[in-house]
């Protein structure tokens, strides 16, 4: 069957539907990881947006359930070039096709995905239509995109009830913005106790737990929008309990310390940026998902240092905030998908936790 | 940190000869590597044999010296320069080698030199078996049980551990030389044997077969700071059992999935942050194919052929990059030079699918063994890129030249099912076209991978061309399908032949229904940065990239295609030099070319790169978009002059020598016309089409008869025969292909053969120098040893020479280059054939006289005349130099293969040896080609009758410079009866102690074998030439080239050689 990504500038592909043939809006952005489709279609972070996937081949090695960040896909919709029909790997559970039908994700492929990129590089990220309507009239369908917001996805992907990890080593509260299942892998895998905790969960409810060390998630949607979280947040911060914060996180720890975040044009979706640590001038390649960022000339330098930063574009990419045991990145440390390079950072907070203790 | 300010004057190490293992991409790379140093104000000076590469050029280095690449000569630079540093990363194996030699000797730290780019401790750990094995697992990386033995005994110990198959790696050798997958006790040993004998240090690694898993490589950088970044991944089609030179490989890999992806990156990251590598690193994994299980297999701490394709697949240019971090740069201070924007700290993201495909030279040794195994055997290669894997796939394979533009082969088609079944289990250069016809039979992906192990999802890819093929065959044409089709990238030509149309139909029917390629960028980042360096590839399935822009004069320029015998690097050369001199003419350049290991598919040699395969419907389609002002194709070898019709039909004007002369060069009939009108003579000779008429012709001429086909290169065919029965085999073998044109016989005339090229600009003629080959006239011209300035020639000949060259270039209208073969016979001067266009020779004549007839050639094309370009026509005075170019042979990694030289082309490379002194040139020449002499002096001398009596005054001088010789029966009577001390050593056929033995005992320098002329009987000699060049022992064929050794060892002053500086000639 046919299907149509209609952009809001009025841009039309022509493709072939697959999935779900519902209709959805949703804001339509890139990303450049050559591997990982799984990882980017579950990842919370991607709540409200299609994905447009860079690399033309996909679905090539199937769906092994065990990757998956979520327990569904949060996409709104896929968008690829070129989706595979044989899945060959040994963990190969089903096809990438199966399970956008399973779960109902409006997919289209066939389209020139390059360009639907460049347009996004160009014009900066926009939103659009998957449709399998053939008669679609784009006086009515153009409004319709002006008018989409993504609304409070946070509140929308975050657990519904806090859910308890077993562990004998640091009692770590994690506060689910959205947050990516390696996350908590990434902390009971280093033996901590991990509560998590729905996003809208007062300070006071956290705290009365007494963990070793807090971490805050990613998550998707305008960081500003959650003007509620930041409040707790801002509680969180006055205690001595040493902070993580990855991406969402980080954005509103900053946001609750004074600082700004700012849309950017397109992003950074991909599994190939460099970040510098300001510190020993290393270069790590990090995953990233990202549409808003913090600004830089916003922070206030008495109480954070910018302590990582984009070399592409020289963004901020995590902060330090001085004289405390909080440390903040806006890139993934917890990779999947993506490069390892960063891991070493929960090892950090593990330190920042003896350290406290 | 930035540029380390100690480093001002560099020695770079290049690769030497091109040979299998080690070809084209040093080139790419040590050039890359020189502008990148002298970009930062670094004086360069340049060790490299090899004559025929773009950097030995003046413009590339600042001193270059074309000089046999040996530890002594590198020394000698070193204590007559005075350089800081030396960068050995950037020249393969062969660099890698001669630098650990000089820091273990201790001569560079004696000498304040310091190594650049990877140091010393680093390569031994990576490079030798022991220190590597003990550094992986130090690190807890899993490698292959194994153990490094040195001798056979050993060997045969630790095999009983881990059982058969055994895999053998000889540790410092080329292309996996010497090594190999033994199945059994027998071969165990006998690879073995070799294998130490092969290995500089004598050392040879066994270990446990991982056959059959996958073969997985990642290309990684690293600065001082310890940043470290992927450049990108390769998956090999073909499993591990097969050298990754030799297989098709696609990049990124496509059957792993994240985990499996960033388990090996974090995997070689870690290696290469252990071994401490400064700059460019390929590290090989194999994985297991059903779990998360790996091994490494083998780091490369250097830049290598895997770094020039990853450069060209991801627009990374890995040996820049390698080149500024040695200079002490860290990766975040270096400018990625394809976005302008961002830096080489980042990991290209690829938005497209790339294929490489081997060149294999079966089609010149039809006697070798097509298995592939461990052992590289591939000359060069081909890339494509497409936005699918179907279609990058049959892009490649029609890249390749070999007659074949989609998945049928041959005759595969008439073999019945059973045997297709059989052939599913030969590992060779024809498997893939095995498995499209097997899926064509209907034999299931699921059998085909039990028995080839290639995954899945490659057969499923395969299987969709073979679908295609059907439905083209099936379903009535209609605008969808053809779009389709085109989209897995089915050339016109295939649609023609599936639908019984004409290629013309299917080409109009196409454009009609408004199919045509667009052209999309390769930006390293997946257009997530605006990129400002147009390299483009096509694809039927989007919206085009190029912006065809009109604002100069536009030239188009036809690369050369794979590497290939026949066709090497030096038309790489006169390419890009032509598109240089172009560029300062005030064009626009576009290159057309498909070969990633070469210099003129770097992103910034011309205005614009096409990576596409050069055939008409390719090359039309780039016509249509760009509308360029005209061609070159006299540059590109003979990929470019078979388009030249194609594109006088879009229209296109060819610059140079028009299409009606380059076909009465060709054109056997219309050639003889004009040497009538000049009065030039040549042996008599006929055009015949089949064996009879060629058996009437030879019967009329009279035997010896030179036999081969017209429009080829490198005498492809080509050879002498003696006899009616050779006639018959010649034209069996000619007619398995079919012939265009007719095939020339022509009277064989055994006389000095002299080359010349010349510039002609259609009144004048210039001719930088006269070469003469050292071997009489029967041997190939690529294969002889050439000399300039020529030697033996009198005043009168060359007077006739220059005459005869001024004659044809004018009377063929030739406007550019001319190469010219004549053969001096008896005081009189005959052509051999006339080239009207560059040749194998042109960079090496443009070195030695310091004349840069490529530039020249440009110019006048372009209409200039020679007058004007400051040079007076005619020859040009001779040099005070001797040059003589040597050539350089790969047999060893052909097994099987006929070493015997003939008119049939066989070198792979050439090497230089220059100096005031003939023989000093000429010992160079020989010692660049790895012919130290005198070690153990010990030969074997057996020749054929006719020339038991040359062989006499042979023996004679050997016997002088104190070499025991050994002889079969005939030639060591002979030698006996004349004086010349022989011992008579058994034929290979008699009983032990034979020649086989003596070969073995491993003291052979030397062995002098002529075989018989024509289709020789015996196997005795052939047996013989194999096992010598097996086990390392230098084999001259031609009483010629014995002599012309001789004399450079009778009479050259080895231990003063001195060192000649290209630039100042």
């Amino acid at each position: 069957m046919k299907a149509f990504l209609i952009l809001e500038d009025g841009h039309v592909f022509e493709g072939k539907s697959v999935g779900s043939t519902e209709e959805i809006i949703s804001e339509i952005v890139f990303n450049t990881s050559m591997t990982g489709y799984l990882e980017v279609l579950t990842d919370p972070s991607y709540a409200g947006q299609a994905v447009c996937m860079t690399y033309p081949l996909i679905g090539n090695y199937g769906i092994c359930f065990e990757d998956m960040e979520a327990d569904r896909p949060w996409q709104s919709g896929f968008i690829a070039r070129e989706i595979a029909t044989l899945a060959s790997n040994f963990r190969n559970q089903e096809t990438l096709v199966d399970f956008l039908v399973t779960n109902h994700i409006t997919g289209i492929e066939g389209i020139d995905t390059r360009a639907l990129t460049k347009i996004l590089r160009e014009k900066g990220t926009m939103r659009g239509m998957i449709t399998t309507n053939e008669n679609y009239s784009l006086e009515e369908v153009i409004p319709k995109l002006k008018a989409y917001e993504i609304g409070d996805v946070v509140r929308l992907t975050t657990c519904k009830e806090i859910e308890h990890y077993p562990g004998d080593g640091y009692k770590v509260a994690v506060i689910d913005l959205g947050a990516k299942k390696n996350i908590i892998r990434e902390l009971t895998n280093r033996g901590c106790e991990v509560t998590v905790y729905p996003s809208y969960t007062k300070a006071e409810t956290i705290l009365a737990d007494q963990p070793d060390g807090i971490m805050l998630t990613n998550g998707p949607g305008d960081p500003k929008t959650n003007v509620e979280v930041i409040e707790e947040i801002k509680k969180l911060f006055a205690t001595k309990i040493p902070i993580f914060a990855i991406c969402l996180g980080h954005q509103l720890l900053a946001l609750a310390n004074g600082a700004d975040t700012e849309k950017m044009k397109y992003g950074h979706r991909g599994a190939n940026h460099p970040v510098k640590d300001m510190k020993t001038g290393k270069v790590y390649i990090s995953t990233q998902n990202h549409g808003y960022v913090v600004k830089e000339s916003t922070i206030d330098r008495d109480i954070a240092e910018v302590s990582f930063i984009n070399v592409n574009d020289g963004t901020v990419e995590g902060v330090h905030y001085l004289g405390k045991n909080v440390q903040t990145v806006q890139f993934h440390p917890e990779a999947c998908a993506g490069p390892h390079d960063t891991n070493y950072l929960f090892d950090e907070f593990m330190n920042m936790m003896e350290v406290s203790k | 940190m930035p540029k380390n300010p100690n480093i001002k004057k560099v020695v770079v190490i290049g690769s030497g000869p091109i040979v299998i293992g080690q070809a084209a991409e040093f080139d790419y790379a040590g050039t890359q590597a020189c502008r990148a140093l002298k970009e930062e104000g670094i004086y360069v000076i340049l060790i490299n044999s090899n004559p025929a590469t773009i950097m030995t050029d003046k413009n590339i280095a600042d001193q270059v010296y074309i000089e046999p690449l040996t530890p002594e000569i590198v020394k000698k630079v070193i204590v007559q320069e005075k350089p800081d540093s030396i960068l050995p990363t950037l020249g393969g194996q062969a660099a890698l080698n001669i630098a650990m030699e000089l820091e273990e000797s201790g001569f560079l730290r004696q000498h304040n030199v310091r190594l650049i780019g990877t140091s010393a401790k680093t390569i031994k750990k990576a490079e030798d078996r022991d220190e590597f094995k003990k550094t992986m697992e130090k690190i807890g990386e899993p490698i292959a049980p194994s153990k490094v033995v040195t001798n056979v005994e050993d060997g045969l110990e630790f095999v009983k551990t881990i059982g058969y198959p055994a895999v053998l790696r000889p540790a410092y050798t080329l292309g996996g030389s010497g090594g190999g997958i033994a199945a059994n006790e027998e071969e165990f040993v006998e690879i073995l044997e070799n294998g130490l004998r092969l290995s500089r240090v004598g050392q040879v690694l066994v270990e446990r077969c991982i056959a059959g898993w996958k073969e997985i490589e990642y290309e990684v950088m690293r600065d001082a700071n310890g940043t470290g970044i992927c450049v990108c991944n390769m998956e090999n089609l073909d499993p591990v059992g097969v050298h990754t030179g030799d297989s098709i490989v696609v990049a990124p890999s496509q059957t792993l999935a994240d985990k499996e992806y960033q388990m090996l990156r974090s995997s070689a990251l870690n290696i290469i942050s252990e071994l401490n590598i400064t700059g460019g690193c390929n590290v090989q994994f194999a994985l297991h194919p059903t779990s998360f299980e790996y091994c490494v297999i083998e780091v490369n701490p250097r830049v290598s052929r895997s770094s020039a394709l990853a450069s060209k697949a991801t627009g990374y240019p890995i040996a820049k990059v390698s080149a500024k971090i040695a200079l002490g740069y860290h990766l975040d201070e270096i400018k990625n030079a394809i976005t302008g924007k961002t830096y080489a700290s980042f990991e290209p993201a690829l938005d497209y699918c790339v294929v490489k495909i081997p060149r294999l030279p079966f089609d010149k040794f039809i006697k070798a063994s097509r298995k592939l195994t461990t052992q590289m055997k591939a000359t060069g290669e081909v890339m494509s890129i497409c936005t699918n894997f179907e279609g990058a796939l049959m892009k490649a394979i029609r890249s390749l030249e070999q007659h074949v533009n989609s998945l049928f082969y041959e005759n595969l088609d008439e073999l019945p099912t059973e045997e297709i079944h059989e052939e599913l289990n030969r590992v060779d250069d024809r498997r893939i076209f095995v498995i499209a016809e097997a899926i064509r039979r209907g034999i299931t992906l699921r059998e085909i991978h039990e028995i080839t192990k290639i995954d899945l999802w490659f057969l499923d890819k395969i299987e969709n061309i073979v679908k295609m093929e059907k439905r083209l065959a099936e379903e009535p044409m209609t605008k969808e399908l053809m779009k389709e089709a085109k989209r897995l990238e089915f050339p016109d030509e295939v649609i023609a032949q599936i639908t019984g149309r004409t290629k013309e139909e299917i080409h109009d029917k196409r454009l009609e229904y408004g199919i045509i390629p667009a052209y999309k960028m390769v930006d390293t980042c997946a257009a997530e940065f605006e990129a400002s360096t147009p390299y483009y590839y096509s694809c039927y399935d989007g919206e085009s990239e190029v912006d065809a822009t009109r604002t100069r004069k536009k030239v188009l320029v036809l690369g050369s295609g794979p590497i290939r015998i026949g066709q090497g690097i030096e038309f790489d050369y006169c390419s890009v030099h032509s598109t240089w001199t172009l560029s300062e003419c005030g064009y626009e350049t576009i290159i057309v070319n498909n070969n990633p290991e070469t210099v003129s598919t770097d992103f910034d040699i011309a205005d614009k790169l096409y990576f596409e395969p050069l055939t008409a419907e390719d090359v039309e389609a780039i016509v249509n978009l760009e509308k360029p002002d005209g061609a070159v194709v006299q540059f590109g070898g003979q990929t470019a002059i078979k388009l030249t019709e194609d594109l006088l039909k879009m229209g296109v004007p060819i610059f140079g020598t028009s299409a009606e002369n380059v076909d009465a060069a060709e054109d056997r009939e219309l050639f003889d016309e004009i040497l009538e009108q000049c009065c030039i003579p040549r042996a008599a000779g006929k055009t015949v089409f089949t064996c009879e008429e060629a058996l009437e012709a030879a019967n009329e001429l009279g035997y010896p008869v030179l036999v081969r086909p017209s429009y080829v290169l490198g005498g492809q065919g080509m050879q002498i025969a003696i006899n009616d029965e050779d006639i018959v085999e010649f034209m069996e073998i000619i007619n398995r292909t079919v012939q265009e044109h007719p095939i020339l016989v022509d009277k064989y005339l055994m006389g000095k053969e002299v080359e010349v090229d010349a510039v002609c600009d259609g009144e004048d003629i210039l001719i930088p120098g006269i070469m003469e080959h050292v071997e009489r006239a029967g041997i190939h011209s690529g294969d002889s040893i050439s000399v300039y300035p020529a030697r033996s020639l009198s005043p009168k000949i060359i007077r006739v020479l220059e005459d005869y060259t001024k004659k044809l270039a004018t009377s063929l209208h030739v406007i550019g280059l001319i190469n010219i073969q004549f053969i001096v016979y008896q005081d009189e001067v005959y052509v051999i054939e006339v080239n009207p266009r560059s040749s194998r020779t042109v960079p090496y004549i443009s070195k030695v006289t310091g004349i840069p007839i490529v530039d020249l050639a440009s110019k006048v094309i372009i209409g200039e005349k020679i007058r004007d370009l400051g040079y007076t026509p005619g020859l040009q005075k001779e040099s005070e130099y001797f040059a003589v170019k040597m050539p350089v042979f790969s047999f060893e990694k052909l097994r099987g293969a006929e070493i015997s030289l003939g008119p049939e082309m066989k070198s792979t490379g050439e090497c230089l040896g220059i100096a005031k002194d003939f023989n000093e040139a000429l010992y160079k020449a020989f010692l660049g080609n790895g012919v130290d002499l005198p070690k153990h002096k010990k030969m074997v001398l057996t020749v054929k009758d006719s020339d038991k009596l040359e062989a006499v005054e042979i023996g004679r001088r050997f016997a002088a410079l104190g070499y025991e010789i050994y002889s079969t029966r005939r030639t060591c009577k002979t030698l006996n009866e004349h004086g010349v001390p022989a011992k008579y050593i058994n034929k290979v056929e008699k009983e032990s102690p034979n020649l086989l033995d003596l070969i073995l005992s491993h003291e052979i320098d030397l062995v002098i074998d002529t075989p018989a002329q024509g289709i020789e009987k015996s196997k005795d000699g052939f047996i013989i030439r194999r096992h010598a060049i097996e086990t390392g022992v230098t084999v001259l064929t031609s009483l010629d080239t014995a002599n012309a050794l001789l004399t450079s060892l009778e009479k050259a002053d080895k231990e003063h050689l001195t060192l000649v500086d290209i630039c100042k000639l």
